[in-house]
C-alpha cells in the first residue's frame, strides 16, 4: 500500500494577498491584483505584490544575497512551516526535504550584476551572484534557514514545474522522507524581466488591467505575468499518524505529467492524458471531481486546447471550471502550487472561487466557467491543471 | 592618521553584506570575530571587494581569509595604504 | 507501482573538452591527458581566472539544422547532439517504443546563461543603459530566462510524451537528473528515459561570479595543469562546459531487445547540507549519509565498492570535505578503494559534470580501467587516500560509486554496477 501524502501547511505570497487569509478573501471576492507597473504601453501590466517589506520578515543578513523572488519564497516557507506546526529542530534532520520549482531564477538580482559587470567591471560583481541567480536558490536557502537535510531538488518546467515539484515531493515521501517542503515562487518584473516576458509572444498587449488576461473569453488576448506563488508543507500519512495530527488542508491524491508530441507529428496533445493519469493515480473517476482549476493560458489556441481536454473528459459543461489566476497573472513556478492551495481551501469551505474579470466566455469552449460570484458546492475532489510553454502538461488531484 | 576607521568598515560591511537586527555592530566590535558577528567567508570577501572599490586597496586572497576580526582588517588596510603611499613617494 | 524494476544504461552520448564523442572522451581520460586551456571564446584578460575546459563544437558539422542552431542555446545544442548519440549507441529503435513510455530528465545548473548575456549586451547596449528598447528584443529571450525549452528539445529528439522535466540543482544537476529518471522507471511511470545534463557556462558573467568568491583557479600561465584536485598546490576549479546524455531503460525492456548494457544504476540518494550556499563543512557528514543511503538501496556494503569517482573539483574545502565523507561512509575500506577526479582533465562543467562522471563510470565498468587524477604531483597530507595519481589503472570493477556536491548544499551519490553483477 503506497503512503498517502497530505498538505499540512501553506504559505501564500500573491498579488491578491499576502498570507492565506488575505489571499482567500480576495480570491473569493474575485478581486484582481493586476495593475499598471510601468508607464509604457507594451508590457506595462503585471500581477505585482504590494506591501511586502522583506526586512520585516527576514534577517538583514539575507537581504544583500537574495533576489525578490527568493525573499518571497523564504517568507512563504516560514509561514508554511509555522502553519503546519512543525518545529524542524524536533525532528530528524534527514527526514525533512526541500523540492521546489523555479522558472526565472533570481532574474532582477542578476540584471543588476550584469550592469555591474559591464558598466563597472568584474570586480564589482557581488559574491552572492554565484547562487542568488540560479534556479536552485529557493531549495538551498529554505534548507539552510530551517536546517532541513533530507533530499532536495529544483525543477524547471515553466508554468507546469510547480505541480511537478509537488509530484516529486510526493514521490520522495513515498520513498521514505516523511516531510518535504515544496511549491514554487517566481518574480521577474524588473526592466529586463518584463521584456523577457514580452518576447514569449503570449503576453497580452491590451492596455486595460481589467481586460488584459481573460482566459477562455471571446476577447482573450494573452496573459499578464505576475509574481508570487505558494510554498507547501507535505507530509506522509504514516508520520502524521504517529504524531496524532490531522491533515489540515487536503491530500495530494494523484499526480501525472505528460509532454505534447513533437510539432507536426499529428498525434493528440497530452493535457487530457495527464488529467486521466492523475485521476487514475488517485483512484477516482471524473464523476468524483467537483471542480477543475484550469491552466487558463489566455490565448485562443491554448484555451481551445484546454477546453477540449476538459470537455473530452467531463463532457460539455460537465464540471465547474475556474481560473483564479486571472486575478494574479501567470506566476510560472508559483502558479500550480497556488492553485493547489486554492483547491484545498475550496474543498474545505465547499465553495468555488470565481474567475475574475467576468468576461464573456468564447462560444466554442462549452465549459462551465465559474464567474461573477463564488459558487457553493459540496465537493471532495479537485483537479488542478498546468501547462508549461512548449508542451509540458501536469495534473494534480487534490482530495479534501 | 589612518585611512579607514571602524565606522567606515561598518558602513561597507552593512552595505555589501547586510546587518542583523541583533545590534552586533553597535558599540566597539573591533576585536570580535566576524563569525561571532554573524558574517561568513563570503561576507568577508564582499567586504574586501567593497574596500577595493572604495579605496583602491587590494588585499591578497590568502590574506583576506586570515582576517578574523574588524581590527585585523583595519590594520591590513591601513598598512597597505601606508605601503602604497611609501612606494609612491619613492617612485616620484 | 511495479516492484523491483531495475534500471540500466544502454546508450551514452558525450561532448566534453578535448574531443568529439564518448570514444575520444574515454581515450583522453585513460591517457591521463588534460583538456583545459586559456579561454578562447572571449578576452578573459580582465578576469582573475582565465582558463577553462572548452569544447570544440561545430553545430553544423554535428548535423543540426540552421533553424535548430538559431533557436537553441549552446547547452541545448549539446544536449540534443548527445541525446542523438546516446540513442544510436543504445541501438534502441524509438519508433518501436510507445511515446507515452518515454520521458526526459535534463539537468543544467546555469542553463542559457551564455545566451542571456549575449542578449543583455544588445538590449542594454553593453551595460550603458537600463532603458529597454524593445526593437532589440529577440524572440528567444523568454526561453533563455526560463530554460525548460532545453528539455523540450530533448523530448522532440526522442519523441518523448511521458514526463519531461529539467532539473537544476547546481553542480549536482547531472547526478540528480539521472536519479529522477531512475525513480520514474523504477516506479513504472516510464520504461525509457533520455537523461543527463548539459552546461555551457564559459561566459564573462559566470567567470565574474566565481572570481568574486575565489572558487576558480588563478593558474593562468599553466592551463594544462591548472586543475589539481587533492594536490597541495590546488587553488580552485577550472570552469568547463560539456554534456552527457544517456538512454536509461528498464532492465527487462533492454534484455528483450538484446541491448548491450553498460551498467545498472542500483542506488541514488541526495541530501542537503543546510549549512551554506557555497560552503562545505569539513566533516562531510551529509555526503556520507547520501553515500550510505545509496549503498543501502543497492544492498551493498562499503567493501563492495571498487572505485569512487570523486567530485574532486580542485578546491581545498571540497578536497577535505570529500575525503572526510568517504572515510565516514566507507570506514576502513576508504583507505583501500581507488578514488579519482576526472575534473583534473576536463574541468568542472557545473551541472553537466555529474552526468559526464556517470559516463566515465559506465565506461570504466565496461573497460575495466580507472581514470586517474591528473596533475596530482604533491599530495596534500590532509588528503591521505588513494587518488590514483597521474596514470590510469586496470582493475576488475563490479561496483562504482560516484559523488557530487553543489552550491545550495546538494550532496548526491549514485551506485553503478556491472550488468549481471552480484545483485543480479
Amino acid at each position: 500500500m503506497t503512503q498517502r501524502v497530505f498538505v499540512t501547511g501553506v504559505g501564500v505570497v500573491a498579488p491578491t494577498g499576502l498570507g492565506i487569509a488575505e489571499y482567500w478573501a480576495a480570491t473569493l471576492a474575485g478581486r484582481s491584483g493586476i495593475s499598471r507597473i510601468d508607464d509604457r504601453h507594451v508590457g506595462a501590466l503585471a500581477g505585482r505584490i504590494t506591501g511586502f517589506d522583506a526586512a520585516r520578515h527576514l534577517p538583514g543578513r539575507l537581504l544583500p544575497q537574495t533576489d525578490v523572488s527568493t525573499r518571497l519564497a523564504l517568507t512563504a516557507a516560514d509561514w508554511a512551516i509555522n502553519d503546519a506546526g512543525v518545529r524542524p529542530g524536533d525532528r530528524d534532520e534527514y527526514d525533512m526535504g526541500v523540492m521546489t520549482s523555479n522558472a526565472c531564477g533570481g532574474f532582477d538580482f542578476t540584471h543588476r550584476q550584469f550592469d555591474k559587470l559591464w558598466h563597472d567591471g568584474p570586480q564589482h560583481v557581488s559574491v552572492y551572484e554565484s547562487f542568488a541567480w540560479f534556479y536552485a536558490v529557493t531549495t538551498g536557502q529554505v534548507s539552510i534557514r530551517h536546517g532541513l537535510r533530507g533530499p532536495g531538488t529544483a525543477l524547471v518546467g515553466e508554468q507546469a514545474g510547480g505541480l511537478d515539484a509537488i509530484g516529486y515531493a510526493r514521490r520522495a515521501i513515498r520513498r521514505g522522507t516523511p516531510l518535504v517542503i515544496s511549491g514554487g515562487v517566481d518574480s521577474a518584473l524588473g526592466p529586463w524581466g518584463r521584456v523577457a516576458h514580452l518576447s514569449s509572444g503570449t503576453v497580452s498587449t491590451t492596455d486595460d488591467p481589467g481586460q488584459a488576461y481573460l482566459p477562455f473569453a471571446a476577447a482573450a488576448s494573452g496573459h499578464v505575468p505576475g509574481e508570487g506563488g505558494a510554498i507547501l508543507v507535505l507530509e506522509g500519512g504514516e508520520s502524521l499518524d504517529r504524531r496524532g495530527d490531522r491533515p489540515r488542508y487536503g491530500e495530494i491524491a494523484g499526480y501525472a505529467a505528460t509532454f505534447d508530441p513533437a510539432p507536426g507529428s499529428g498525434r493528440p496533445p497530452g493535457l487530457r492524458r495527464a488529467a486521466e493519469l492523475a485521476l487514475e493515480d488517485a483512484g477516482v473517476t471524473t464523476a468524483d471531481v467537483g471542480v477543475v482549476f484550469a491552466d487558463a493560458a489566455g490565448t485562443a489556441e491554448f484555451d481551445r486546447a484546454e477546453a477540449e481536454a476538459v470537455t473530452g473528459l467531463f463532457g460539455p459543461y460537465g464540471v465547474p471550471v475556474t481560473a483564479p489566476k486571472a486575478g494574479t497573472g501567470r506566476l510560472f513556478s508559483g502558479g500550480g502550487p497556488l492553485d493547489v492551495v486554492t483547491a484545498c481551501l475550496a474543498l474545505r469551505e465547499g465553495v468555488i472561487p470565481p474567475t475574475p474579470h467576468d468576461a464573456q466566455v468564447a462560444a466554442g469552449h462549452r465549459i462551465d466557467l465559474v464567474q461573477n460570484a463564488p459558487r457553493e458546492r459540496n465537493m471532495t475532489v479537485a483537479l488542478v491543471l498546468a501547462r508549461g510553454r512548449w508542451g509540458f502538461n501536469s495534473a494534480i488531484v487534490v482530495r479534501g | 592618521m589612518s585611512l579607514m576607521t571602524l565606522e567606515d568598515l561598518k558602513t561597507i560591511l552593512v552595505e555589501n553584506a547586510g546587518a542583523d537586527d541583533s545590534g552586533t555592530l553597535d558599540g566597539d566590535f573591533a576585536a570580535q570575530e566576524f563569525t561571532e558577528l554573524g558574517y561568513d567567508s563570503l561576507a568577508l570577501l564582499e567586504l574586501a571587494a567593497g574596500i577595493q572599490r572604495r579605496y583602491g586597496i587590494v588585499l591578497p586572497d590568502e590574506q583576506v581569509m586570515e582576517l578574523r576580526t574588524p581590527e585585523a582588517v583595519l590594520a591590513a588596510v591601513n598598512s597597505a595604504a601606508v605601503n602604497s603611499a611609501e612606494r609612491l613617494r619613492q617612485t616620484s | 507501482m511495479k516492484p523491483n524494476r531495475r534500471v540500466v544504461i544502454t546508450g551514452i552520448g558525450v561532448r566534453a573538452p578535448g574531443g568529439g564523442g564518448a570514444k575520444d572522451f574515454w581515450n583522453l581520460l585513460t591517457a591521463g591527458r588534460t583538456a583545459t586551456r586559456r579561454i578562447s571564446f572571449f578576452d578573459a584578460g580582465p578576469f582573475r581566472s582565465q582558463v577553462a575546459g572548452e569544447v570544440d563544437f561545430d553545430a553544423q558539422a554535428e548535423g543540426l539544422t540552421p533553424r535548430q542552431i538559431r533557436r537553441m542555446d549552446r547547452a541545448a545544442q549539446f544536449a540534443v547532439v548527445c541525446t542523438r548519440d546516446a540513442v544510436e549507441d543504445s541501438g534502441l529503435e524509438l519508433d518501436r517504443v510507445e511515446p507515452h513510455r518515454i520521458g526526459v530528465s535534463l539537468g543544467s545548473a546555469v542553463a542559457a546563461a551564455t545566451s542571456l548575456e549575449a542578449e543583455y549586451l544588445v538590449l542594454f547596449d553593453s551595460g550603458q543603459t537600463r532603458e529597454v528598447d524593445t526593437r532589440y528584443l529577440t524572440p528567444h529571450m523568454f526561453d533563455h530566462m526560463v530554460p525548460s525549452v532545453m528539455a523540450a528539445e530533448v523530448a522532440w529528439t526522442v519523441g518523448a510524451e511521458g514526463p519531461v522535466t529539467m532539473v537544476s540543482d547546481g553542480c549536482t544537476s547531472g547526478l540528480d537528473a539521472i536519479g529522477h529518471a531512475l525513480h520514474l522507471i523504477q516506479d513504472g511511470v516510464v520504461d525509457v528515459m533520455a537523461a543527463g545534463a548539459t552546461d555551457t557556462p564559459i561566459s564573462p558573467i559566470v567567470l565574474a561570479c566565481f572570481d568574486a568568491i575565489k572558487a576558480t583557479t588563478s593558474y593562468n600561465d599553466d592551463p594544462a595543469t591548472a586543475s589539481r584536485p587533492f594536490d597541495r598546490s590546488r587553488n580552485g576549479f577550472v570552469l568547463a562546459e560539456g554534456c552527457a546524455m544517456f538512454v536509461l531503460e528498464e532492465y527487462e525492456h533492454a534484455r528483450r531487445r538484446n541491448a548491450e548494457i553498460y551498467a545498472e544504476v542500483t542506488g541514488y540518494a541526495t541530501r542537503l547540507n543546510a549549512f551554506h550556499m557555497t560552503g562545505l563543512k569539513p566533516d562531510g557528514r551529509e555526503m556520507a549519509e547520501a553515500i550510505r543511503t545509496a549503498l543501502a538501496q543497492s544492498r551493498l556494503d562499503p567493501p563492495d565498492v571498487d572505485y569512487v569517482n570523486a567530485h574532486g573539483s580542485g578546491t581545498k574545502q571540497n578536497d577535505l570535505h570529500e575525503t572526510a565523507a568517504v572515510k565516514a561512509s566507507l570506514g576502513e575500506h576508504a583507505r583501500r578503494v581507488p578514488i579519482s577526479s576526472i575534473k583534473s582533465m576536463v574541468g568542472h562543467s557545473l551541472g553537466a559534470i555529474g552526468s559526464i562522471e556517470v559516463a566515465a563510470c559506465a565506461l570504466a565498468l565496461r573497460y575495466g580501467v580507472i581514470p586517474p587524477t591528473a596533475n596530482l604531483r604533491l599530495p596534500d597530507p590532509q588528503c591521505d587516500l588513494d587518488y590514483v595519481p597521474l596514470v590510469a589503472r586496470e582493475a576488475t570493477l563490479d561496483t562504482v560509486l560516484t559523488i557530487g556536491s553543489g552550491f545550495g548544499g546538494f550532496q548526491s551519490a549514485m551506485v553503478l554496477r556491472q550488468p549481471g553483477g552480484r545483485a543480479a
